[in-house]
């Protein structure tokens, strides 16, 4: 039973290496690489779980996850870019090195938090939940310091990983929420796609701060 | 408030029925309130609502009633439940006493000029939300209605909108309104406890704790202590009675503060369980407080409805005092002296229900019949209106507890449990009872001038203004509800033994033993506090004395003097001036009063313009004076809370990303936190 542990244990770290590497990457193509590839980590994590706790409806998660967010989003982002010809480089507003510092932390922080509140809790529930909610901040720390939109877009979705990890981690949430999680997903995408769209038509340009500059904002 | 059987009392079934005919008037009032013939019905129908609800209301607190029943609405699992004790009948005698005498006042209302649609439908709302308060038998009901008649005395009072002072008023009033039930509802939550159940008779069987019960006391204190209008929290009060129509104000102060007192009753003397002598230390400090400082704002006020609504705040301040004293005397176990201090609360509350609609509805037959309410503009009108100025004096008189009205008997009462206090073994109670007594008897000489006042500026001497001048007075079913609450203030003055002897039970209930000596007297009218040797006050036979005692002295000073009438110019200071400018004004009698007491608890200053030899322009004497009270309790705040709200106001045009950064921030401090307290 011990290697069921490692094996998801291994998958959810190589999903926050995949997290920290999206804080790092500077290259808009690579981030959404480096997202297909959590993605597809999700939902290997997910179907490993529903083999190893014979909770076969957890595969329709698995294959939502692989499907959705390995494939298809990044695919149409990719197709996206191409088409809007934005720049292929990202404005970041803290530096990748603070990012990564202050990503630390949040991981530290995260296992600390966990792991504490949950003594009395079983193994595998208490390291996978503090996991999936370092991968939630640090998809929450990626959407505040960029400034492009599409990064947004990759690190709201990086952070609903995280949520449906913890989801399947935590036994027995019902398929209704999870298939309700995907959707909003896929809502999310439409909301920020045609927001992309609309913020390219009126100023050549998916720099956030060209919004701020309509409403008159200061900076 | 023992042995509670859940079965129908025959009492409560006739107070149901006349509380159903109340919103029967209501919805048939919203639903013809164009129509100004149906309207008409409106009063009718209200006064046999009363009629109907206070005769049962006075069966069932003869008979010492414990009725009730639940029914399948409200919260879920509780339920609704419907109570009616000795306690509930007795403020249920007092509202309905006050909306009968009201609704035959409002039967004489010009339709056209005092009234509009807006006033009738709210009207029997208004009693029915506060029949309702009296018989809820759980939290929930008792809060729901609490908030239904805060709600329709808020429209009535803004009833007259157009008038910017009005819709102050009514915003002021929903502000204190809303935060007095938040206050309730915490108060209601320390009684539920843990348990969660908000009837009455479930949280009357768990106590709360010690600590539990002063947050509960605090509560309570707040949120009926603002509805009453207790200072500091009573400065909606003079705003909000007088913008009502008259005979609304007359509810609102006469009877809607004696509501909230019922409130404070229940939770405190009911459901808290057994009193702690310390908790009597709010309502004596509060209470003596607001005595005073009442009616230094009514004798400094200029206009007859705010003066009348200060001086509500000094009675509930006495009001407050008879509770605190009761509540001490009861946690120290001198029941007999509770009792006491326990009836001349009672019976103050009835008493103040009677003299203030009286006064407020003389203020209403002035007001109609001169549009005016400032002092400045009145007087000379006993001659315009003498049947106005005769009852409105007899109103005054009983406000200023001279006998044989009914203020006497029950302030005397209070005095008596005041003079008891002694036998306190707390010394902190036995050093606070003689600085009571003191600060109300001030009160109460204030309140003879203030009223003294009050009806020399308005019926006597010459008419102010043209409008006084030309006063007329005032229709005939208003003379008879004034006619009514001026029988009963005497009445009340008069047989104030049979009253006490009626509430025996009650005060068994509420202060743990009924009065020692009723009945012992030499006369079956006699009222007797302790016994009979000591304390006794014996109404008819001081009636007969000050009528010998005054028909003789008026019969000597005739002897004595010239017997011919002469008619000559009125008094007027030695100026031979016919401006009734040169009378004594409202200002001028409280001047005195001013210069002692306004410098310290109002800031008073007066400055003199005077110009120099030579200049024709005229000098100029100007006073002002600081409502501390209103400053530093509400204009502070509200001041406080515009500045928080301008300086958020830049939160409305951050960027995204520091919104976001926001949302982050705050989730990792809860998280940091957690990580540490865990």
């Amino acid at each position: 039973m011990n290697h069921a542990y490692d094996v998801s244990h291994l998958l959810a770290g190589l999903m926050i290496v995949a997290s920290f590497a999206l804080l790092y990457q500077d290259r808009i193509f690579a981030v959404l690489n480096i997202f297909a590839a959590q993605a597809i980590l999700l939902s290997m994590a997910v179907g490993w779980e529903a083999w190893t706790q014979q909770r076969p409806h957890l595969f329709i998660t698995a294959a939502l996850a692989l499907g959705l967010k390995g494939i298809i989003i990044p695919v149409a982002l990719h197709k996206m870019i191409v088409r809007l010809g934005v720049h292929r480089d990202i404005d970041q507003v803290v530096g990748v090195g603070k990012t990564l510092l202050i990503g630390l932390a949040l991981t530290s922080l995260s296992l600390m938090l966990v792991l504490k509140v949950t003594a009395t809790a079983e193994s595998f529930t208490r390291e996978g939940l503090a996991l999936a909610l370092a991968i939630i901040l640090l998809g929450f720390l990626m959407m505040i310091t960029r400034r492009n939109a599409i990064t947004q877009i990759v690190g709201f979705m990086s952070l609903e990983n995280g949520l449906i990890l913890a989801a399947t981690g935590a036994r027995g949430m019902p398929l209704v929420v999870e298939v309700s999680v995907a959707f909003s997903v896929l809502i999310a995408l439409f909301v920020f796609a045609v927001f992309v769209f609309r913020i390219r038509e009126r100023f050549d340009s998916v720099d956030i701060e060209a919004l701020e500059d309509v409403r008159g904002d200061t900076k | 408030m023992t042995g509670v059987d859940y079965s129908t009392a025959p009492q409560l079934a006739i107070l149901l029925s006349g509380i159903l005919l109340y919103a029967v008037a209501a919805v048939f009032a919203a639903m013809f309130h164009r129509h100004k013939s149906a309207l008409a019905a409106v009063y009718p129908i209200c006064i046999i609502a009363a009629a109907v609800t206070a005769g049962a209301s006075l069966a069932a607190l003869l008979a010492d009633t414990h009725s009730g029943f639940r029914l399948p609405l409200g919260l879920p699992i509780i339920g609704l439940h419907v109570k009616l004790d000795a306690l509930s009948a007795f403020f249920s005698l007092i509202v309905n006493l006050g909306v009968l005498t009201t609704a035959i006042y409002g039967m004489g209302l010009d339709r056209d000029r005092d009234l509009s649609g807006r006033v009738e439908p709210f009207f029997p709302a208004y009693a029915l939300a506060m029949n309702l308060v009296l018989i809820a038998g759980d939290a929930f009901g008792f809060l729901f209605s609490w908030e239904l008649m805060s709600l329709t005395s808020w429209v009535l009072v803004v009833s007259h909108h157009r008038d910017a002072g009005n819709r102050h008023a009514g915003h002021v009033y929903l502000v204190m309104a809303a935060i007095g039930t938040a206050s309730l509802l915490f108060a209601f939550g320390g009684l539920a406890g843990a348990s969660g159940n908000y009837a009455f008779d479930a949280i009357r069987a768990v106590p709360p704790g010690p600590l539990v019960s002063g947050l509960v006391l605090a509560g309570a204190i707040f949120g009926a202590g603002s509805k009453a209008g207790i200072a500091p929290l009573h400065a909606w009060l003079p705003l909000a009675h007088p913008a009502a129509p008259s005979h609304v104000s007359a509810l609102m102060s006469g009877v809607m503060t004696k509501v909230a007192i019922y409130g404070l009753i229940r939770i405190v003397f009911d459901l808290l369980g057994t009193p702690v002598w310390w908790w009597a230390l709010p309502f004596l400090l509060l209470g003596a407080a607001t005595a005073v400082l009442g009616l230094l704002y009514a004798v400094l006020d200029h206009d007859l409805k705010r003066v009348l609504a200060y001086s509500t705040v000094e009675n509930i301040g006495i009001i407050f005092v008879g509770l605190g004293m009761a509540l001490a005397f009861r946690a120290s176990g001198l029941t007999a002296a509770a009792a006491v201090a326990m009836a001349a609360t009672l019976l103050h509350c009835l008493n103040h229900s009677w003299f203030k609609s009286l006064l407020f509805l003389g203020a209403g037959a002035v007001l109609h019949a001169t549009g005016r309410r400032d002092f400045d503009g009145l007087g000379g009108l006993i001659h315009r209106m003498p049947v106005t100025a005769a009852f409105w004096l007899v109103g005054a008189m009983s406000i200023s507890a001279l006998p044989p009205f009914n203020g006497f008997v029950s302030e005397w009462l209070l005095f008596q449990a005041v003079l008891a206090g002694p036998q306190f073994p707390e010394p902190i109670l036995r050093f606070m009872s003689p600085a009571v007594g003191a600060m109300l008897a001030l009160a109460a000489a204030l309140a003879a001038a203030c009223f003294v006042r009050a009806f020399g500026i308005v019926y006597l001497g010459r008419p102010r203004s043209n409008e006084a001048a030309g006063a007329h007075e005032t229709a005939r079913p208003q003379q008879v509800a004034m006619a009514l609450l001026a029988g009963l203030c005497l009445l009340g003055g008069l047989f104030g033994g049979v009253m006490v002897s009626a509430i025996q039970p009650l005060l068994q209930t509420l202060a743990g033993a009924p009065l020692p000596a009723v009945g012992t007297g030499p006369t079956p009218f006699s009222l007797v506090a302790f016994d009979a040797a000591r304390s006794i006050y014996d109404a008819p036979t001081i009636t007969i004395f000050l009528l010998i005692s005054g028909t003789l002295t008026v019969m000597l000073v005739h002897r004595i003097s010239s017997r011919r009438t002469r008619l000559g110019p009125a008094w007027d200071c030695g100026f031979p001036d016919p401006s009734p400018l040169t009378q004594y004004s409202a200002s001028s009698f409280s001047q005195p009063l001013r210069r002692v007491y306004g410098s310290t608890v109002f800031g008073a200053s007066e400055t003199v313009d005077m110009p120099q030899p030579g200049d024709n322009r005229a000098a100029r004497f100007t006073v002002r004076l600081h409502d501390y009270a209103w400053e530093l309790l509400y204009a502070a705040p509200a001041r406080a809370v515009l500045k928080m709200s301008e300086r958020l106001n830049a939160l409305q045009f951050l960027t995204i990303r520091t919104y976001l950064m926001l949302m982050f921030s705050a989730l990792i401090v809860l998280l940091l936190i957690a990580a540490v307290w865990f």
